[in-house]
């Protein structure tokens, strides 16, 4: 049977034939090639991608606790002082205490000694009016034309010269 | 200056001798007329060629088979002395050839996201196939018939078994991808599109024959031989060859991804219409 418009199945089966071997000829030798070595840059760029992405996300994670370290250091800086301060303060109010303590030993020390050296005065001036009143009477006991009043008086007044000077 | 001023008129010159010459040559007289000319450039009825003494074969037989081995062997050379040395940052002819991969790779996945591996592949030789074909006109290319004329090969695609043959072919892989996600089901949705392989095949056949014709028009007339042909025969030959490749492989690409798309709850998506 002849087909119309010089139609020939054998040549449309060899031009199949042809396509055929073109299609896989092209697909191993050019175009599978070609595709795994786009995926295989895409692949290298997508893991430099992911690399510099993990590399942010470090960098981030360590801001975040640079930042973190920092603020519990300042905490820590501000609970020291606090310490500090409060160590200066104690020492301070000790030392207060301490010379409040000294003073106040001091002073009753000094008053101690003043008393002790009143105490002392009087008792010399007792012991010297005790000396004096037995030189009057010795006096008086050699003498006995005297007045014993008179000599008594003239020897305290001697006496009371003698202690304001 | 002057160098360039006495080579301008040399040459124009020679163009004149030449010209003058071709004109003065005549012409050892037509062997067939117009009609002739144009019936057999359509049926090649009386210019057929001897496939290896085989088989008498139409010339775009011929035509295919050599497009076919300058692009396997383009192909081989540069598997073996290209490829090996790609680059991260690509050269030129790298560019261009990811350019093309990535061209055909992207049709297919864009209009079959479900099954686009053997498609990918199917478009590109397709694609590389129709546009070296169409371009090999311009080679003017020289056979012997089988009655001992010289005949100018043509594109393989202005050949009609050429043509049903890319239009069955691609068909068939329309239909394949159907069979490949639905099982034989599948078939029933690429037989929806029956006049498919005819309106493809008679697109490639009509568009390159009204190429050839045109062509085979504008050199009967020896007055028309000059100028003319850069226009119809070189710019006409790449802007179809372009057109051609674009429209089929995208027409595959597009069926090829609706009879493979899965099943899915709502209504099923009728294929688009041929409008290309």
């Amino acid at each position: 049977m002849a087909w119309p418009l010089n139609i020939d199945p054998q040549q449309i089966l060899l031009h199949w034939m042809n396509l055929a071997i073109l299609t896989g000829g092209l697909y191993f030798l050019l175009f599978e090639p070609v595709k795994t070595f786009i995926a295989k840059r895409e692949a290298h760029y997508r893991e430099l991608d992911q690399q510099a992405a993990d590399k942010l996300a470090q960098a981030e994670q360590l801001r975040l606790d640079c930042q973190a370290k920092l603020g519990q250091a300042d905490e820590e800086i501000h609970q020291e002082r606090v310490k500090a301060q409060q160590a200066a303060a104690q020492a301070a109010q000790k030392q207060l205490e301490q010379a409040g303590e000294q003073a106040r030993h001091i002073v009753a020390k000094a008053k101690a000694e003043a008393e002790q050296s009143k105490e002392r005065a009087i008792r010399e001036s007792q012991k010297e009016l005790r000396e004096l009143a037995a030189k009057a009477a010795k006096k008086l006991a050699a003498k006995p034309g005297d007045d014993f009043y008179d000599q008594f008086l003239d020897l305290t007044e001697r006496s009371g010269e003698h202690e304001s000077r | 200056m002057k160098q360039h001023k006495k080579g301008l008129v040399i040459w124009l010159l020679i163009v004149v001798v030449l010209l003058i010459a071709a004109l003065m040559a005549g012409s050892p007289g037509r062997s067939e007329t117009v009609q002739e000319a144009m019936r057999d450039a359509v049926l090649h009825d009386s210019g057929q060629v001897s496939l290896f003494g085989l088989k008498t074969v139409n010339p775009g037989m011929i035509s295919a088979f050599v497009v076919t081995a300058v692009l396997l062997i383009a192909a081989a050379l540069i598997r073996i002395f290209a490829i090996p040395r790609f680059k991260l940052q690509p050269g030129k002819l790298q560019l261009v050839l990811e350019e093309l991969v990535g061209l055909f790779d992207g049709m297919a996945k864009g209009n079959s996201p479900h099954r686009n591996r053997f498609m990918g592949a199917y478009i590109f030789a397709a694609g590389a196939f129709i546009f070296v074909g169409t371009l090999f006109e311009l080679l003017g290319l020289q056979a012997i018939t089988i009655h001992g004329h010289p005949i100018t090969l043509p594109a393989p695609l202005s050949d009609v078994n050429a043509a049903i043959a890319m239009g069955t072919l691609s068909y068939l892989v329309i239909a394949s991808g159907g069979v490949a996600q639905h099982g034989p089901k599948g078939i029933l949705k690429a037989l929806k599109e029956f006049s498919l392989p005819i309106s493809m095949s008679f697109r490639l056949f009509g568009a390159l024959l009204s190429g050839l014709l045109v062509t085979e028009l504008v050199y009967y007339y020896v007055n028309l031989s000059f100028v003319l042909p850069v226009i119809v025969g070189v710019l006409f030959t790449l802007l179809h060859a372009l057109i051609q490749t674009y429209v089929l492989t995208m027409l595959v690409a597009l069926y090829y991804g609706e009879v493979s798309e899965p099943p899915h709850k709502g209504e099923p998506k009728s294929p688009q219409s041929d409008n290309a």
